[in-house]
């Protein structure tokens, strides 16, 4: 008979291997699945997680690819893992990134054509603004009413989407576009473009927000006594209490870094990669870094690693549905599988697994 | 008399820890049998395996000659076993009939259930209404409601876990009356305790626990409590040593303080005064859940009032914050350690920084000093005898008693000018009981104001130099401890709740 005990103390060992045991158990079950749909699931492995690196074929133009969506995932995730930690659940990351986007589109079409050096600093500052107001929301409605702050974030999400398609073919509209929806492309206007910073490699200027975002949030949470007091908020919210935390200023302080933080991401995106606002432009990266954020343990580094990661199956699983002939569906699955292993296997970590009925322990 | 229950050689371990090692015990009809042991001397883990909450590894037992080995609650109450927990299990929200019916396999008509309710209350002198709702009852009251609950279904042994601490003594000899009453007619009593003197006054046999095992079996009459104490607890205790203090200037002031509670069905305080010297050590007596928490609250300022409300050393705190009162010099150890006054799954160190950051200066520019708050964290486990296999472990890894070493030593580390403490000793030791009331008494000594929460009329009597009591968020008048005797004390703290439950009025 298998029986769960507690732990004492949760253990370190199995909070870092966690992770990587899920990962696995994903391949097995997703190889599982992938063979039972008739395809070889080593080739089907090797197309997810190889081929987008290695393969002398697609690599040049994939492995740019994973830091383009690695770099909002991660961003996002760092800011909403703060919260998560917090007992805060900021839901709405994917309708701030929307609004951070908006907000720094439209400062950088505001001076088109102009040319000046201050215009794409100014932009991500509108960004940043954008996805911070857009989080006040539901964190004022939560402090000041005690709203549900889950339901609201989620809700303006939709709000946003509506917002970006009335701006679309309305106030942000190309005029040049001959009448179709969207707006300038600002990748081809340098004083607003994100560019490439180093080619080939998918780095730019929000990768680079993404890898400072990590330091910051890593040392916020080891030595700094916001962090202290964000863990303790999240474990034990009277003993946060007891240390002196003020409940709403923490809910405002969450929930505006990770406004903020997916707002950077939209205007980062928008100027870069997307290059403007059009009524498809946000394509879930809000949403996705929940899971990634929970893939990483709410860890700076897990999830630098597991931004990585979810981008790396991703670009393998639209390079294995063309490959491989498999349905998007069943790439989607795998990606579930990932996030219900982990969840399923954290378990671990808390509780240690015994074989056969409890035993008298002799005094 | 005749054997009604018989225990024999029963052992039930958990891992790493044996909490009960060839236990045997026998009780008769209407016998009132103490259970008697310090906090985890494994009497609540022989109950519970005599309630069919918890199965023996070995052992068996024999309840009116017949083996008797419940797998459930529901077994054990059919057999004629019943209990009323330390812990009651009410809704709050549904009045006392309703409460008794969600108690029963079958429960008559509501009507019928309130008249049996009724009669079983005036047969043994328990007032109780079955119309009121049970959220607006005191904690006497609503152990009532489960004693009710039990005899409702005619009970052979009826299980008291600790029963008196939620009790006045006047609410305590109405109870003494009625577990008489029903050892006259036949019903066993097995009652567990570690109040000595109660157990002298009430029972009529006595089984000592320790460390798991029956170390002796004695009638409490023919011992005194000093006996039996120490038969309990294994070495000589001595009370600790007071010293004569003299008072400095008023360090504390609450002046007709008056917050609602921020805990569903909690109590309000109402009109709260008081006033504590320097050298002083100010104790509050009070039967659970009238006001204790809210007053810790209060005076911690995790619940903020009118600036002038409370004052330190004559400044207004009322709307200042814990950190900002610990910055003046008033710490705090609230009665619940884990979830408030500790974060569980936190390692000591993060415990030791969690209050302790501001007065031992653990942070700079917000940046935290590890190295500085292990040491920190280090001393309270040496000064304060927490034993622990290291500061790395984390706080819910610690027995109840350790962990309130901790917490208590946390704060009296931080050279505190006013300490407010609730239930300084609950679940510890009697020896560590001792060194931290002993503890508090030096920090006294050297010039801190001290208030003590406590339910615990002995340990006040013994720490107090003044004396208070709370009921129903009302704080009476602080009287000197000298010449104070016992009956004062009971009425101070509201005489017995709803003895006329007629003109019983809020």
């Amino acid at each position: 008979m298998l029986r769960l005990e507690k732990r004492a103390s949760p253990s370190a060992y199995w909070q870092a291997a966690t992770p990587i045991l899920a990962v696995i158990l994903t391949m097995i079950a997703g190889g599982i699945m992938f063979a039972l749909l008739g395809k070889n699931p080593v080739d089907a492995m090797r197309t997810i997680f190889l081929d987008p690196l290695f393969n002398p074929q697609f690599a040049s133009y994939s492995r740019p690819q994973l830091l383009v969506k690695a770099g909002p995932l991660i961003l996002i995730a760092i800011g909403l893992s703060l919260g998560f930690r917090a007992g805060i659940w900021n839901i709405g990351a994917e309708g701030q990134y929307i609004m951070g986007a908006l907000a720094g589109a439209a400062v950088g079409l505001a001076y088109y054509p102009t040319e000046a050096w201050y215009i794409f600093p100014l932009m991500v500052i509108a960004g940043a603004l954008g996805g911070w107001a857009w989080a006040m929301i539901p964190a004022i409605l939560r402090s000041r009413f005690h709203t549900n702050e889950i339901l609201v974030s989620l809700l303006l999400v939709y709000v946003a989407e509506n917002i970006l398609a009335s701006m679309s073919i309305g106030l942000l509209r190309n005029p040049e576009g001959g009448g179709f929806p969207g707006s300038r492309n600002l990748s081809q206007y340098p004083a607003a473009a994100n560019p490439e910073l180093i080619a080939g490699t998918g780095m730019h200027w929000g990768v680079a927000a993404a890898f400072i975002a990590v330091i910051f949030a890593y040392i916020l949470l080891q030595r700094h006594i916001l962090g202290f007091h964000i863990k303790l908020a999240g474990q034990a919210p009277r003993a946060a209490r007891f240390a002196g935390v003020n409940p709403g200023a923490l809910v405002i302080l969450c929930f505006g870094i990770s406004g903020a933080l997916a707002g950077l991401a939209g205007v980062f995106e928008v100027a870069g990669p997307a290059g403007k606002i059009s009524i498809d432009f946000n394509v879930g990266y809000g949403f996705t870094a929940i899971i990634v954020a929970f893939l990483g343990r709410l860890n700076p580094i897990g999830i630098l690693l597991a931004g990585l990661l979810m981008a790396l199956t991703y670009i393998g699983g639209e390079l294995a549905q063309f490959m491989l002939g498999l349905p998007a569906a069943a790439i989607q699955a795998f990606q579930g599988m990932l996030l219900f292993f982990l969840l399923a296997v954290d378990v671990l970590s808390n509780y240690r697994i015994r074989l056969g009925a409890p035993k008298v322990v002799k005094s | 008399m005749t054997e009604l229950l018989k225990v024999e050689n029963v052992t039930k371990a958990y891992p790493g820890v044996v909490a009960n090692a060839d236990v045997s015990f026998s009780i008769q009809r209407g016998e009132i049998h103490a259970l008697l042991g310090e906090n985890g001397a494994g009497k609540s883990t022989l109950v519970k395996m005599i309630y069919g909450l918890v199965r023996p590894d070995k052992g068996q037992m024999t309840l009116l000659g017949q083996p008797f080995a419940p797998a459930e609650p529901r077994a054990a109450r059919a057999a004629g076993v019943g209990m009323v927990f330390q812990h009651f299990s009410l809704f709050e929200a549904l009045d006392v009939a309703e409460n008794v019916a969600l108690g029963m396999e079958n429960p008559p008509p509501m009507k019928t259930l309130a008249a049996r309710i009724r009669k079983v209350s005036e047969d043994y002198g328990l007032p109780l209404d079955p119309a009121r709702r049970v959220g607006d009852l005191s904690a006497g009251e609503r152990q009532r409601v489960e004693i009710i609950r039990c005899l409702l279904q005619d009970p052979k042994l009826l299980i008291m876990d600790e029963p008196t601490s939620v009790l006045t003594p006047q609410e305590v000899a109405i109870l003494f009356r009625t577990l008489r009453q029903l050892a006259a007619e036949g019903t066993a009593i097995l009652y567990i305790s570690h109040k000595l003197e109660e157990i002298r006054t009430l029972c009529d046999e006595a089984t000592i626990l320790r460390r798991g095992r029956v170390v002796a079996t004695c009638t409490p009459r023919e011992r005194s409590a000093r006996e039996m104490a120490e038969l309990m607890v294994g070495t000589t205790l001595t009370p600790p040593a007071r010293r004569n203090r003299p008072l400095g200037a008023v360090a504390l002031e609450v002046i007709g303080l008056s917050v609602a509670s921020p805990i569903p069905f909690g109590t309000s305080l109402k009109d709260v005064s008081l006033r504590v010297a320097r050298g002083e050590v100010l104790g509050i007596a009070g039967v659970a859940g009238n006001g204790q928490d809210e007053l810790l609250l209060a005076l911690s300022g995790e619940v903020k009032a009118p600036r002038d409300a409370v004052r330190i050393d004559g400044k207004g705190v009322g709307d200042q914050g814990p950190n900002a009162r610990r910055a003046l010099g008033l710490v705090s150890a609230p009665e619940e350690r884990l979830g408030h006054a500790a974060a569980p799954d936190m390692s000591l160190v993060e415990n030791a920084l969690l209050s302790g950051v501001v007065r031992k200066g653990l942070t700079k520019r917000g940046f935290i000093d590890w190295a500085a708050t292990r040491i920190f964290a280090e001393g309270i486990v040496k000064d304060f005898d927490v034993r622990t296999p290291g500061t790395h472990v984390a706080a819910r890894a610690l027995s109840g008693g350790n962990l309130q070493k901790f917490v208590v030593g946390r704060e009296l580390s931080q050279s505190p000018g006013i300490i407010v403490i609730n239930q300084p000793t609950w679940g510890v030791d009697a020896a560590a009981a001792a060194s931290i009331r002993q503890a508090i008494l030096d920090r006294a000594s050297d010039g801190a104001a001290v208030v003590v929460i406590s339910q615990d009329l002995d340990e006040l009597l013994e720490v107090a130099d003044s004396f208070a009591a709370l009921n129903e968020g009302r704080l009476t008048p602080p009287r000197p401890v000298e010449g104070l005797t016992v009956d004062e004390i009971g009425l101070m703290m509201g005489g017995a709740h709803g003895m006329e439950v007629a003109h019983h009025a809020h």
